[in-house]
């Protein structure tokens, strides 16, 4: 062996075309995988996309690096399942762009944090968590109530994600800016269209108390609220009943 | 330039290279390198065997050890239920007077009921369930909708103003916003409740706590009780005692009267099982109990 390696490396083109083949393992063994795709994540045909709101929740979850400290991430562990619900399912991610898995819990798990508490606990306790918590050491975000939602450039964003697979229609696309007031703004006609493009089961409120407006705090709670429940699959699907006992 | 020469040293050979009249040493790599190396190879080339590793066109290699994490999360719930199947059992079975008695019974629903609330209540009711402003103190007599373990079972159950078909609904208007009262009515009536649990807070304000009675017998009192006492079928708080959900001082009460309050716990059922949420019944209800 010793031998064979002291006469290659003395040979310019076939000791390349061995680190080639050597460093290619280490891809082909990452890429291989993904060839069982269609069978290693689930299918979800009811599930639904991101709302405007809930997608610029999410770009402000982003923005102020939540998911550094929360994961949204359920292990297949036994700890992990009964105190967050059914493990994470992959198809639940499938309209994440960019996922949010996260690998750091100073915090809980988010996975499933969608309805386990009011709108009006998460306002409060975004605003300042020691509030609610006193034992908490998560940083206030007190900005997020008095800063008005930048709606304007929604639709680029709905765009952008349509390029990379997640089916928005061009109705949905058009009314962007209108969905996002609609779903903060229950009760005017903005709300309906927000019922009619996703459905009768999204959350139409006034997420930070106080209707009339969309601020940031609307946002990032309309989207902690749906985490965990764009689809059921994970507690009706072919995967359920594997969390119950 | 020749192929090394012997280095008379160390014994092993030169590479034969030469610079300025140094000439550099060709040892050889050590031996456990080279195990380790084999002993890693032979250990993938086991572990793809043994795991799921390849893919075969339209399906993978499913290893002969057959393992996937699914149902080994699967078994380790199932074996944890197992474990636990004595107590759920009893605890289902039986009903909530019969748990109170058991002394032993109750030793578990203490502890599991602990960890259950730390998990899903305390972040809006506080660790020691003494409540925070807007989320009610659960270790007071005074409750909205009942404080038997039964009644509490159900409330975590459907929830209060909760997504939940059955849900229990209790919304105060917004008497103020909505122009049903004045601002000085308004102001009365907050003069008349604080007066409630704070007779003192009369003196001094005879004419506008006079003033408030009449507006809360016309406006209040069918939620709140003749006497603002509450009444736990509407779920409505009594405003007689020392306890407030969202604070008794006159600022705060003007606020309510005039936005009303909605406020919401959200519904436990498809979270929990019914014996989890039984042991959280009992356990708020001992809190109380314990004291």
């Amino acid at each position: 062996m010793f031998g064979f390696h002291y006469r290659l490396e003395r040979k310019t083109i076939p000791f390349v075309l061995a680190i080639i083949g050597a460093a290619s393992i280490g891809g082909f063994v990452e890429i291989a995988p993904l060839f069982t795709i269609h069978q290693t994540v689930e299918s979800a045909p009811n599930m639904r996309v991101y709302t405007p709101l809930e997608l610029a929740g999410r770009n402000i979850y982003i923005r102020e690096g939540c998911y550094a400290c929360h994961s949204q991430m359920i292990r297949t562990l036994r700890d992990d399942v009964e105190r967050y619900g059914h493990y994470s399912l992959a198809v639940e991610s499938k309209y994440d762009h960019p996922m949010l898995w996260g690998s750091k819990r100073t915090g809980p798990d988010l996975a499933r944090i969608g309805g386990k508490y009011s709108d009006a606990w998460h306002v409060i306790h975004l605003n300042n968590p020691r509030d609610v918590v006193p034992e908490s050491v998560m940083p206030a975000y007190t900005w997020l109530k008095r800063t008005e939602l930048r709606t304007a450039d929604l639709r680029l964003h709905l765009k952008a994600l349509r390029e990379v697979g997640v089916p928005y229609t061009d109705d949905m696309i058009a009314n962007a800016p209108a969905d996002a007031y609609g779903q903060a703004n229950p009760g005017t006609p903005l709300a309906d269209g927000v019922i009619k493009r996703y459905g009768e089961t999204t959350d139409v409120n006034a997420f930070d108390g106080s209707p009339g407006n969309v601020t940031e705090m609307d946002a990032l709670v309309a989207y902690l609220q749906i985490l965990g429940r764009l689809t059921d699959v994970a507690s009706n699907g072919p995967a359920a009943g594997a969390a119950e006992p | 330039m020749g192929i090394g020469e012997r280095d008379p040293h160390t014994g092993h050979m030169t590479t034969g290279h030469e610079w300025n009249g140094i000439t550099e040493l060709n040892t050889p790599v050590p031996r456990p390198v080279y195990v380790f190396l084999a002993a890693a190879a032979l250990f993938a080339i086991l572990y793809w065997v043994l795991m799921p590793a390849w893919p075969t066109g339209g399906s993978y290699t499913k290893g002969l050890l057959g393992y996937d994490q699914r149902a080994a999360v699967a078994e380790s719930l199932r074996e944890a239920a197992l474990g636990r199947a004595a107590l759920t059992k009893k605890i289902a079975a039986e009903g909530f007077d019969a748990i109170t008695a058991d002394r032993d019974l109750m030793d578990t629903v203490r502890q599991t009921g602990r960890a259950l609330f730390g998990d899903n209540c305390a972040a809006c009711h506080g660790r020691e369930a003494t409540g925070n402003k807007g989320f009610p103190n659960l270790t007071t007599a005074s409750w909205l909708w009942g404080g038997s373990p039964e009644t509490i079972a159900e409330t975590i159950r459907v929830g209060i103003n909760s997504a939940h078909p059955d849900s229990r609904t209790s919304q105060m208007p917004a008497f103020g916003r909505d122009g049903v009262l004045p601002r000085i009515e308004i102001e009365n009536v907050v003069a008349y409740v604080k007066s409630l649990s704070e007779p003192q807070s009369a003196r001094g304000h005879e004419a506008a706590v006079a003033a408030g009675r009449k507006v809360f017998a016309s406006t209040c009192a069918a939620c709140h009780g003749e006497q603002g006492t509450g009444n736990s079928e509407l779920g409505t708080p009594n405003l007689a005692d020392q306890f407030w959900i969202y604070g008794g001082d006159s600022e705060t009460l003007v606020k309510t009267v005039w936005g009303g309050r909605q406020g919401q716990m959200p519904t436990w059922e498809a979270r929990l099982t019914p014996v989890e949420r039984k042991i959280l019944a009992l356990y708020v209800y001992d809190l109380r109990r314990r004291q």
